[in-house]
């Protein structure tokens, strides 16, 4: 950008702004945050266009051979296939686990940080501009569910799940079951913060202004409160993504999670570590990579997104 | 205050070195999962048997090779002229842990309590028609006619004492199928050679030896048994020092733990068959897509799925060749097992595709498969493979895995379509397969006929099993049910077990069949 945008050419005006602005310049100047927005668009990618990429498809267990069994990296197996990462027990191939695995826990972290955002915002909107009793109960459920770990609700709930789903539908709600439990547990932290930034923006003269006007309340909160606190709730929603995903690995980990013929990176972590003493390493060790540089990756840009769009540290 | 800590030093220093003086005969015992209760006759399950064992006794016991050796009884047989009366003899001097003498009256309270509504063990005693004591060691068993086979069917069924049991409440057996609770579960009485010390479930329990003991003093005096589920973190104990023992041992891990430095394996073959079972019934499955029938319940479909377990491939990378596989749910050592049941045809995948197509599946079907999966060797792994094999003949398998405490209850209710069990045969006999498995379920028989399969012919001819004493029409007929067991594919065994133990290599645990080894067998070099 050695040039300022022309101003004349209106099509290219916002690509030129997004270029222009602070945010941008401080992604630019950080190396890390480059690196590793560059690295979960690549895993993102890889697991959206697992099914045209994926040399197998190891969700489809009618195409598994279980002599291909143990095949280690860069070899044929006893079958003559040919496998890039290896495959594990049961003759799957490692690469495509991790391809599907991907997209198992993308998606399981993605709707359960977008379920628990929506939740949390709505309440913490309510709560903080309602006040009072709506307030002192919202805020104390919060504090209450803020004291155990995420983890321990989340096993909570799939337990509670598990108990009331009849045992022929339990799999096929596994994933939704999963989803609501990791949402749930995080909810809290996305109320408290919009919580605060309404009751900030509630003394604002615009909003005693549309209130004179005789504004519907939720109109308020949605058209004029809502946009003033985004910045914040993208910052909670994107570390609390890195959360959802490891909790979701960990859930799976402890065999609570998703069904082992559709196996997330957790299960396959899971797997993995019953070969650690036979020497079948690689089917541990690339599913953990994987995770580890998804949770590290996610966690950078949220980390570079709170400095951003922190006036106080922008220079 | 130096004086102090000088004799808090002192004391730490002194029992740290009983520690060490007692710890040569103290064995740390790791295994996959804990006993589902210690009320005795609450579960019949290898498992929560082989740690009551070490509690509770029982009247007879099988030696490593599998023949009936004395225990509390020292003899028994049929009385002098009349054939449907079997007579034990108990052993003298016998005390149960609370000092209590054991005598008649305890064996006919705990045959009695054996037999009762809520128990597991009561289908070993469908037979008896009464239980009476002659004398103070003398008991007679009264059967509904001749079972000349009956001693087989008491070597998992413990004697407990009378006065304790009605002390505290527990004369009823706790029904575990309805999560119910007694005094029994976490407390015991029993004759055994170690007393119950301390037991938190799914994490330790210690025993002690019981110096009353009527038999030979055990080289182990103490152990701390272990519940450890993770395969890895199990092995990495005894690799780390941990445990001395670990009894389920990763079939991945067999071969590496046998070649390191201080540890040896102890391999042998296990009374225990790894089969699949499904829903019989004519009513639609709860997890099929098929809504107005069950494909189960036509035996082409059921022959197809035969034809598509690729046996030897389970053996090969499932098991890394710690398997037998076979066709028929009964271990080489059973009687009525032959070579033909056991011969499996040749996975085919073109002709089981033929067979779907004839019973009107071409284009097949979907349904649950439940699994344990802390219970058998590998057996989420073998069940998962058996999804994939199924598939290809266009079964569409959802696979539920759970932990054993959460799979029996669901199956044991009949609550699933398709499921994956072991079992062994306690009894070394076909009939106990029969009495649990094929028989109608009911009230005395087919408590484990999960699949609800039921054919009035066969119920008949193994009831008459039980009483007949003419041994040679008996095998005939054992082998007359089995062929119709096998022709109506009731069930899809898988294979036998091979069972491993680890262990230092300084001790010696020798392998039991029934998978069901005693701490007193335990020899340190």
């Amino acid at each position: 950008m050695a040039s300022p945008a022309p101003t004349h050419s209106e099509p290219t005006s916002l690509l030129a702004r997004v270029l222009d602005s602070d945010v941008f310049y401080s992604y630019r100047k950080s190396p890390v945050t480059v690196v590793a927005s560059i690295v979960l668009a690549g895993l993102i990618l890889a697991a959206v266009l697992a099914p045209l990429i994926a040399p197998y498809n190891p969700f489809d267990p009618s195409s598994l051979n279980l002599m291909d069994g143990y095949t280690a990296p860069l070899s044929d197996s006893m079958m003559g296939n040919y496998f890039v990462l290896g495959t594990d027990h049961q003759g799957r191939d490692v690469l495509s686990t991790i391809l599907y695995g991907s997209r198992v826990s993308l998606f399981v972290g993605i709707s359960a940080t977008l379920f628990a955002m929506v939740l949390g915002v709505t309440l913490g909107l309510f709560a903080g501009y309602r006040g009072k009793t709506t307030d002192a109960i919202i805020m104390r459920i919060a504090d209450i569910q803020l004291t155990f770990p995420a983890i321990l609700i989340a096993l909570l709930i799939f337990g509670f799940a598990r108990g009331i789903i009849p045992p022929a539908q339990q799999e096929s709600a596994a994933v939704w079951v999963l989803i609501f439990a990791i949402g749930l547990s995080n909810w809290a932290q996305f109320a408290r913060t919009v919580r605060g930034a309404t009751m900030v923006e509630r003394q604002k003269e615009y909003v005693a202004a549309a209130r004179i006007m005789g504004v519907h309340p939720v109109m308020i909160l949605v058209k004029h409160i809502l946009p003033n606190v985004t910045g914040p709730v993208l910052v909670i929603a994107t570390i609390g993504l890195a959360l959802a995903i490891i909790e979701e690995a960990t859930l799976s980990f402890l065999g609570v999670g998703v069904p082992p013929t559709q196996p997330s990176l957790g299960t396959l972590i899971r797997i993995g570590q019953q070969f650690l003493f036979s020497g079948e390493w690689w089917i541990l060790f690339f599913p953990a990579v994987t995770l580890v540089l998804l949770a590290l990756s996610v966690n950078l840009l949220g980390d570079w997104l709170r400095d951003a769009l922190n006036p106080r540290l922008r220079q | 205050m130096r004086t102090k800590l000088t004799g808090i030093a002192a004391a730490l220093l002194a029992s740290s070195m009983l520690v060490s003086a007692a710890s040569a005969e103290t064995v740390r015992w790791a295994r996959a999962s804990d006993a589902l209760t210690l009320d005795p006759h609450a579960q019949n399950q290898g498992v929560t048997h082989t740690f009551n064992h070490h509690i509770y006794e029982t009247l007879l016991i099988r030696d490593l090779e599998g023949n009936l050796i004395p225990r509390l009884a020292t003899e028994w047989y049929l009385k002098e002229g009349d054939d449907t009366v079997w007579v034990f003899e108990l052993r003298e001097g016998v005390t149960f842990h609370n000092g209590n003498e054991f005598t008649a009256e305890d064996v006919v309270f705990s045959l009695d309590r054996a037999r009762s509504d809520t128990s597991n063990m009561r289908q070993l005693h469908a037979d008896v028609a009464e239980v009476r004591a002659v004398d103070d060691y003398t008991v007679e068993v009264q059967m509904n006619g001749p079972s000349p086979l009956y001693p087989n069917n008491v070597t998992n069924t413990f004697m407990m004492d009378k006065d304790w049991s009605e002390e505290n409440d527990v004369v009823a057996v706790q029904d575990f199928g309805a999560g119910e609770d007694n005094y029994a579960v976490r407390n015991t009485n029993g004759t055994g050679p170690y007393e119950l010390v301390s037991r938190e479930v799914d994490v330790e329990s210690v025993l002690e030896y019981y110096e009353g003991w009527w038999g030979e003093t055990p080289e182990v005096t103490e152990i701390i048994y272990l519940p450890i589920a993770e395969n890895a973190t199990r092995v990495a104990a005894l690799l780390s020092g941990e445990v001395d023992i670990v009894q389920d041992v990763p079939v991945q891990d067999v071969e590496r733990l046998s070649s390191s430095e201080g540890f040896k394996i102890e391999t042998g073959p296990e009374n225990r068959t790894i089969y699949f079972g499904y829903k019989m019934t004519d009513e639609p499955l709860a997890s099929s897509n098929i809504t107005d029938a069950n494909p189960f319940a036509d035996t082409r479909v059921l022959e197809a799925m035969s034809l598509a377990v690729d046996r030897n491939a389970i053996q090969q990378v499932v098991m890394r060749g710690q398997s037998i596989p076979t066709c028929v749910n009964v271990p080489p050592f059973v009687n009525g097992w032959t070579e033909e049941l056991d011969a499996c045809p040749e996975t085919d995948l073109d002709r089981a595709r033929e067979l779907m197509a004839e019973a009107g599946y071409a284009d097949g079907f979907s349904v649950t498969l439940d699994t344990p999966n802390d219970r058998y060797v590998n057996d989420e792994a073998i069940a998962q493979a058996v999804v994939g094999m199924l598939g290809q003949i266009g079964i569409d398998v959802t696979l539920v895995s759970r932990p054993i405490a959460q799979h029996s209850p669901i199956i044991l209710n009949n609550e699933t379509d398709f499921y994956l069990l072991g079992w062994g045969v306690p009894t070394f006999d076909s009939a106990y397969n029969f009495n649990d498995l094929v028989h109608t379920k009911g009230e005395e028989y087919g408590t484990y006929n999960i699949g609800l399969y039921s054919n009035p012919e066969l119920d008949e001819k193994i009831v008459q099993l039980g009483t007949m004493t003419d041994l040679e029409a008996r095998d005939a007929l054992i082998a007359e049910i089995w062929a119709t067991v096998q022709e109506d594919h009731v069930f899809l065994p898988v294979h036998n077990q091979v069972l491993a133990y680890a262990m230092r290599d300084d001790i010696t645990l020798p392998v039991h069949p029934e998978n069901q080894p005693s701490m007193t067998s335990v020899t340190f070099e």
